[in-house]
């Protein structure tokens, strides 16, 4: 069985998102980055698969891809130092890619490599787009599982999936092969060992480009600028519980 | 003259609250671009949802239903939409960006080879649309460049459609659902059973932290200033990991997004993806013992002090 995963590199969620000054896009050199958590989740969720596979004798070869800058070479590393077995980076400008582009480059990648199963994060938390698992299956004319934070598998024919939706869990079933979107509850992500960043460095990584794939980059959709959102003023602080009553009464008036 | 469909969201025949907010998206797009907005109801049986959409001023009704509908799966309500606006010949798609909606209308949008502005939170001349980005630390500026544009709107923030009176005109079209290629199977729903109003749609919400402690000491507290209020219960994403509370009480960047009238943040540090969930809130309290916490920068009225104390007074007195 084979399970092609993603490892897209975003800026650091727990550091602030800093603008250019004329607010024409994000000053890129100014962050910090890491893969985006859903990925390390959909990895460590291909890596469960595998070891549970493997009991059945069933042999998962893990394929993480990545597609950015040269940089994000280091988060398809990541990748395959937390297990994955190799790497595929498909290297072009953050600046030239939405996510109908992302879903068309993976499509290829699919097609070529013919996965069971593609393990993508529910979104990414730079653009908050949620959209790429569900357009490549789409475009493969798959079956889907997304926002999954359960995953049982039937061998390596498909899979019973639990789905966080709105006031509860959803539970279907797939057969492979299918896409999977991962929640924040499907699992830890590891961290990678040393032996593992060791390993990493002779795993084969294979670097193309969107040409390579025969892609045209012509965005569907386009940010064309950013604002500040509306601050909220700042409030005041209140010394005791019957003051927070009286503002709540008589100045907020939500009582 | 532009062509508007908004799809509305059904399961077993009842229609989603947050189907009005698209309404109301979809009529505020159509003041900026002109022209008119029709409904898509799709489904297994929906007879008896039409009437929970026909007197909101749309041009037209489209059904679609096939015995593939009854229960929601992602494929097969994809291709139903999809035909649905192909036969009304839409230009600009809307819908809910509820769990639904987030799971199926990128399917749509590939179908139509269209492109999809996710989650949108206004939409201004252009037409432009406006989203949260970086868990809602900017709004970007979204074009769409496609003839068929989708979107799926934050329902906290567009108002929900009141009804107009009059009834529209209903069309039924095929569902044009290819059942043979369908792999992906419902099994259950397991919905929380709850007394309290839905997150999203309750006017106050007492959400609780890690500052909680524990489970049961999490219950103690928070439970009854709920009971109090009639209010929905939140929590931050470390209290739903720590297994206090289920999962879709979270709220926050990857939770639910809200916007009550009134919120209380209880034990709760303010993390950037709490706030991107609930910074829209008219009005919000803070009860923290660290003066230092950020959820003080975003709270309308603050307390410092321990929650284990300052929370039961705040019930007595209000009582
Ligand atoms: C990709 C990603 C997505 C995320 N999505 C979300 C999301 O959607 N929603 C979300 O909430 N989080 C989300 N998080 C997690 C977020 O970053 C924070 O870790 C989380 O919100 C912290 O929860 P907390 O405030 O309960 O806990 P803490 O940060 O530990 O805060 C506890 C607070 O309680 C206070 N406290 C302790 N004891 C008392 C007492 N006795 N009286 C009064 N106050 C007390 C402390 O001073 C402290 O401020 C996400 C993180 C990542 C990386
Ligand atoms: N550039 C990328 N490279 C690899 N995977 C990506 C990329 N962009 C998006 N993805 C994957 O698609 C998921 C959804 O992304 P999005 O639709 O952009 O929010 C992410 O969680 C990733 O798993």
């Amino acid at each position: 069985m084979k399970i092609l995963v993603t490892a897209k590199r975003v800026t650091d969620p727990d550091t602030r998102i800093v603008l250019k000054k004329d607010l024409s896009g994000v000053d890129w050199d100014a962050m910090e980055y890491k893969m985006n958590p859903f990925c390390e989740i959909a990895v460590e969720g291909a890596l469960q698969i595998k070891e549970a596979l493997d009991d059945d004798d069933i042999e998962v070869e893990i394929v993480a891809v990545a597609i950015g800058d040269e940089e994000a070479t280091k988060e398809v590393r990541t990748a395959m130092a937390m297990g994955a077995d190799r790497g595929i980076l498909v290297e072009c400008a953050e600046e030239d890619l939405d996510s109908d582009a992302v879903a068309r480059m993976l499509v290829k990648i699919a097609e070529e490599e013919e996965p069971d199963l593609i393990l993508l994060g529910k979104q990414a938390v730079d653009g908050d787009n949620n959209q790429v698992g569900q357009l490549v299956a789409e475009y493969l004319g798959w079956p889907q599982a997304t926002f999954a934070y359960k995953i049982d598998m039937d061998g390596e024919a498909g899979a019973t999936v639990l789905r966080e939706v709105d006031g509860g869990v959803e539970t279907i079933k797939l057969s492979f092969p299918a896409v999977i979107t991962t929640d924040l509850r499907l699992n830890e992500p590891r961290y990678p060992s040393l032996p593992g960043i060791m390993k990493a460095k002779r795993k084969p990584l294979k670097t193309m480009e969107p040409d390579d794939l025969d892609v045209e980059l012509d965005l569907k959709v386009e940010t064309v600028g950013f604002m500040m959102p509306p601050s909220r003023k700042a409030g005041v602080m209140v010394e005791s519980v019957d003051a927070l009553i009286d503002k709540l009464k008589n100045e907020a008036k939500v009582l | 003259m532009s062509k508007i469909i908004v799809l509305a969201e059904q399961q077993l025949g009842k229609l989603s609250n947050a189907t009005y907010n698209a309404i109301g998206a979809a009529k505020k797009l159509a003041g900026i671009v002109g022209g008119e907005f029709d409904i898509a109801l799709v489904g297994g049986v929906i007879e008896g949802t039409i009437k929970d959409v026909a007197g909101y001023g749309a041009a037209k009704v489209y059904t679609a239903t096939d015995a593939t509908l009854e229960r929601y799966t992602a494929q097969a309500y994809a291709q139903a939409y999809a035909s649905v606006i192909k036969a009304a010949g839409a230009e600009f798609v809307v819908m809910a960006g509820t769990a639904i909606g987030k799971d199926v209308a990128p399917r749509v949008a590939a179908r139509l080879e269209a492109g999809q502005a996710s989650d949108i939170v206004d939409i201004l001349d252009g037409p432009i649309y406006l989203r949260p980005m970086w868990a809602g630390n900017v709004y970007g500026k979204v074009k769409i460049n496609t003839d068929i544009q989708v979107m799926t709107i934050r329902p906290t923030d567009f108002e929900a459609a009141q009804a107009t009176g009059g009834e529209s005109p209903v069309e039924a079209v095929e569902a044009g659902v290819d059942a043979g290629a369908l792999r992906m199977e419902f099994v259950k729903l397991d919905i929380v059973e709850s007394d309290r109003p839905p997150l999203t749609e309750a006017s106050v919400i007492i959400s609780g932290g890690r500052g909680l402690k524990s489970k049961e000491k999490f219950a103690e507290i928070i439970e009854p200033l709920a009971d109090h209020f009639g209010a929905a219960i939140g929590a931050t994403r470390a209290v739903v990991d720590a297994g206090w509370v289920p999962n879709d009480w979270q709220v926050g960047q990857t939770g639910k997004v809200v916007a009550p009238d009134l919120y209380f943040a209880i034990g709760i540090s303010g993390a950037i993806q709490h706030l991107a969930g609930m910074k829209s809130s008219k009005v919000i309290v803070a009860i923290n013992k660290d003066e230092e916490a950020p959820i003080f920068q975003v709270a309308d009225y603050g307390i410092v002090g321990d929650l284990f104390e300052v929370v039961p007074e705040l019930l007595s007195k209000l009582k």
